[in-house]
């Protein structure tokens, strides 16, 4: 067992980052909020004079705002790639909103007769827009740039799921990991930041007339130079480029050992699972880190490099469940092991790519599978207590979440309760031993090093081996927290270094040590 | 000169303003009565083109406005609102500058005329520095006056310009308006729908309904020459004091006792009726005396006034 990091030990450790990741944070905060007052200042000034246009206009920014970031940012990468482009546009998007509708509001607020005298003064019309009606409606509009604001240094931290920097590299790579102190040191800057932002710009908002005039010139050179933080990074070089989850980041299985045992040197972005294998696909990415069962392995046509010097070492999937709900709801161990060593890689390979590429839903893959094996009963719709099944937020859990569904209301008198996409392993993890759920499917891998995390030694003594470490998490998982590891389900799941087959071809490489060879040579 | 020839304003079905036509000579004070809604404020605002006619011609010194630019033509032009409209983020000295600004004077030049202003209007100098909300609604009001009148345009248009006053301020603005002597040189359109106030201020009354010229003419000619049964029954309420209000002892001096003695402190007979009677009710006094330019002496108490007065009226019956 490795020491207890403090949180400010680790936050002094990873300095470097913390900062860089602070900097860019604010720098994608304001480039989008510059974009956003760009576009949407302009916008609300237009709707305000032509009102028929009002509730289009508005219209569209809300929809635009209620589409799901996550779901934006993947929709912006067939247009814009990954990266700073599509994280800023992103974020303008979710910024345009209450800019616009506040620069609207602000103006159409103003008391008419105002506006009027300015007219029947010999004002012209620039002139009552810059000196009278944007001044007026400034207070509103300055409310709407401190929502954006706000919105935008949250959204931002998504920015990482597309290789766009920012506190969310922390955030999110602390989640999968399992590691608070990474997580705070992603959050709490963040958090930080949303709160002096809205408190500097609400005293801004609360100035007097004279002095916001004042204020108002500082602000765009403000606005600019913080913009300026943000060094987009930098265009692509000759070599190849490299994109990994934040969990893959963090794991000695994962880009430590890579550098460790290979020394792999590889311009890298952290980017989310879930863009991950598009971006590679469309060839914004060159090589990324899954697993090995994946079926979007096959829908976009990628090739496992061959690990060599066995860095990855495989892990079995099994359910990991709560020693008190199995004494709690007898049968419910047999009908969890009624899959043991049913799903091999290949189906579990096949299963993932139904769900990620043939869009089945994993009910109907599960029945099907279920169906196929002779495993499928017709759910005896029994009233004897509910079990809860969590899954993590990825398909082949869904998957299993709905298979092992199947199997207790086919052979038990319970019923089922799914929590499914409980994000990361920390989330997951958390949910179980809160007795939050009874039960989810977990990697004995996952188990080893994003939960138990014993010393480095230990680790390379046993992880080579997948009995071994099977062993190992079980008597611990017993022992810490009163969890049972039932048996595997047969498939090995283990990270892998993936190519374009295409790429993998031309390049001649098919191992992690070609790879490094390769970009040694070039 | 202000000639306003078959001009019309539509908005949808309504006919605002419907085939008005009056001149406003130089120097005149025009005022626009009639209830709200009949077209005083659209007839007022196509003078400086704040509403464009639909129809109809309107000329400023024989110049047709829509041929001129609309800016150039309004800095020109000096327009007072009921709500003042003055800019809340503006000090009191940049809202009376706005227009100075515009035609770029000087910044002495503005500061002596706001300097003079203010003296005129009666304003503190101490005022220049604050801003509209920390004004009374008296002194908004004067300063929206001085805004209007700061670059010395020929031209004054007034909409209800004391309407948002209590009475008390309201009876004070409008003597000092009648007294100040910049406004005597001025062409002056003003819109109100009080009677009283039509009758104080104006040379000449035009009284509208439903977008239409109903009469024009001067107070006396409404009161006792109405062209329709609208105009007399308009001002049917207030009759008596109107009649009050433009009655001159002048008007009845054939009527009323000559005076004995040479009282030396003889009024002038241009006085109205009401005024008169003001002052015979508050002075204590039961008598004044006045005297013409040809040195005829007269005086005046309740009972020969009322006496005389009657006198007057049966004349004009016919
Ligand atoms: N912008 C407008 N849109 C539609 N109707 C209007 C508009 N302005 C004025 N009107 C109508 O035109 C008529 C005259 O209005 P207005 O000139 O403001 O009257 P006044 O000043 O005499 O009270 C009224 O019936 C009023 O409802
Ligand atoms: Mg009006």
């Amino acid at each position: 067992m490795s020491e207890q990091q403090t949180l400010w030990q680790f936050m002094s450790m990873e300095s470097d980052k913390l900062l860089n990741q602070t900097l860019q944070h604010i720098g994608l905060t304001f480039i989008s909020l510059l974009f956003a007052i760009a576009i949407g200042l302009p916008l609300g000034i237009l709707i305000a004079r032509k009102r028929k246009l009002s509730g289009t206009i508005l219209g569209i920014a809300g929809v635009l705002q209620t589409v799901p970031s996550i779901a934006l940012l993947g929709f912006m990468i067939p247009l814009l790639g990954i990266g700073a482009k599509p994280a800023i546009v992103a974020l303008l998007i979710y910024a345009l909103l209450p800019i616009i509708r506040n620069t609207y509001t602000g103006i159409i607020g103003i008391d008419k007769h105002i506006t009027e005298a300015a007219n029947a003064l010999g004002m012209s019309k620039l002139q009552i827009l810059l000196k009278i009606e944007l001044p007026l409606a400034m207070p509103v509009i300055l409310a709407g740039i401190r929502t954006a604001t706000v919105i935008n240094v949250g959204v931002a931290t998504l920015a990482s799921y597309i290789a766009a920097g920012g506190l969310g590299e922390f955030i999110f790579g602390g989640i999968s990991l399992n590691n608070t102190n990474m997580i705070l040191a992603g959050a709490i800057p963040a958090a930080l930041l949303a709160i002096i932002l809205d408190a500097l710009l609400s005293i801004i908002q609360r100035l007097d007339f004279k002095k916001l005039r004042r204020i108002l010139t500082a602000f765009p050179v403000a606005l600019v130079l913080f913009s300026a933080l943000y060094i987009l990074p930098s265009a692509y070089g000759s070599g190849l480029k490299a994109g990994f989850t934040p969990e893959f980041m963090g794991r000695q299985d994962g880009d430590l050992g890579l550098k460790s045992a290979y020394g792999l040197k590889i311009q890298t972005v952290v980017i989310s699972d879930a863009v991950m294998y598009q971006a590679a696909y469309s060839k914004e990415l060159d090589v990324i880190s899954g697993y090995s069962t994946d079926g979007r392995l096959k829908a976009f046509d990628l090739k496992i490099l061959k690990d060599n010097k066995g860095i990855f070492p495989p892990y079995y999937a099994a359910p990991i469940v709560l020693q008190s709900s199995l004494k709690k709801l007898p049968g419910l161990e047999d009908a969890l092991n009624l899959l043991a060593g049913k799903i091999t890689d290949s189906i579990m390979t096949d299963l993932n790519y139904r769900t990620d590429y043939l869009h089945q839903t994993p009910t109907q893959v599960a029945k099907d599978f279920l169906i196929k094996n002779k495993l499928y009963k017709t759910p005896r719709n029994g009233n004897m207590g509910t079990v809860k099944i969590g899954s993590k937020i990825f398909g082949e859990q869904y998957i299993l979440a709905e298979i092992y569904s199947m199997l207790i209301k086919g052979n038990t008198d319970y019923q089922v309760e799914t929590k499914t996409g409980l994000g990361g392993t920390k989330i997951c993890f958390d949910a179980l031993v809160n007795n939050q759920i009874d039960f989810y499917p977990e990697y004995t891998g996952t188990g080893l090093l994003a939960i138990l995390k014993p010393d480095a030694k230990l680790v390379t003594k046993i992880s080579s081996d997948r009995d071994e470490t099977y062993r190992y998490v079980r008597a611990e998982f017993l022992k810490k927290y009163n969890i049972k590891w039932l048996k595997p389900i047969g498939f090995n799941n283990s990270y892998a270094l993936m190519m374009r087959q295409k790429q993998s071809a031309q390049l001649n490489v098919n191992t992690i040590t070609d790879l490094k060879n390769y970009l040694d040579k070039n | 000169m202000i000639e306003l020839k078959q001009v019309s304003k539509k908005y949808g079905d309504t006919i605002a303003v419907n085939k008005v036509s009056f001149k406003v000579e130089e120097g005149e004070n025009l005022v626009l009565l009639g209830t709200s809604g009949c077209g005083k404020t659209t007839t007022l605002k196509m003078i400086n083109r704040l509403i464009e006619p639909d129809g109809g011609q309107i000329l400023i010194n024989e110049a047709d406005v829509l041929q001129q630019n609309p800016e150039n033509l309004r800095r020109g032009i000096g327009y007072v609102m009921q709500n003042i409209g003055l800019f809340p983020h503006y000090t009191i000295e940049e809202n009376i500058s706005v227009v100075p600004k515009l035609l770029k004077w000087e910044k002495k030049k503005t500061a002596d005329r706001i300097y003079d202003l203010l003296k005129k209007l009666h304003l503190p100098e101490n005022i220049l520095q604050l801003f509209p909300s920390q004004l009374s609604g008296g002194q908004q009001q004067r300063i929206g006056l001085a805004r209007a009148l700061v670059a010395n345009p020929a031209i004054l248009l007034m909409d209800e310009p004391f309407g948002a006053l209590d009475n008390v301020t309201r009876s004070k603005i409008q003597e000092e308006f009648k007294e100040l002597e910049e406004l005597k040189r001025k062409t002056i359109v003003m819109v109100t729908h009080d009677v009283l106030e039509a009758f104080e201020l104006a040379d000449r009354i035009c009284l509208m309904d439903r977008g239409e010229i109903k009469q024009i003419g001067t107070p006396k000619d409404l009161l006792f020459k109405p062209a329709n049964d609208f105009a007399r029954k308009f001002l049917d309420g207030q009759r008596l004091a109107l009649e009050f209000k433009v009655i001159k002892i002048s008007d009845l001096w054939p009527n009323l006792p000559n005076a004995a003695n040479n009282d030396a402190k003889a009024l002038n007979p241009a006085m109205t009726i009401w005024s008169v009677m003001e002052m015979l009710s508050s002075k204590g006094t039961t008598e004044l005396s006045f005297v013409n330019k040809n040195d005829e002496r007269k005086v005046v108490n309740f009972n020969e006034l009322s006496k005389a007065f009657n006198e007057y009226k049966k004349h004009l019956q016919p």
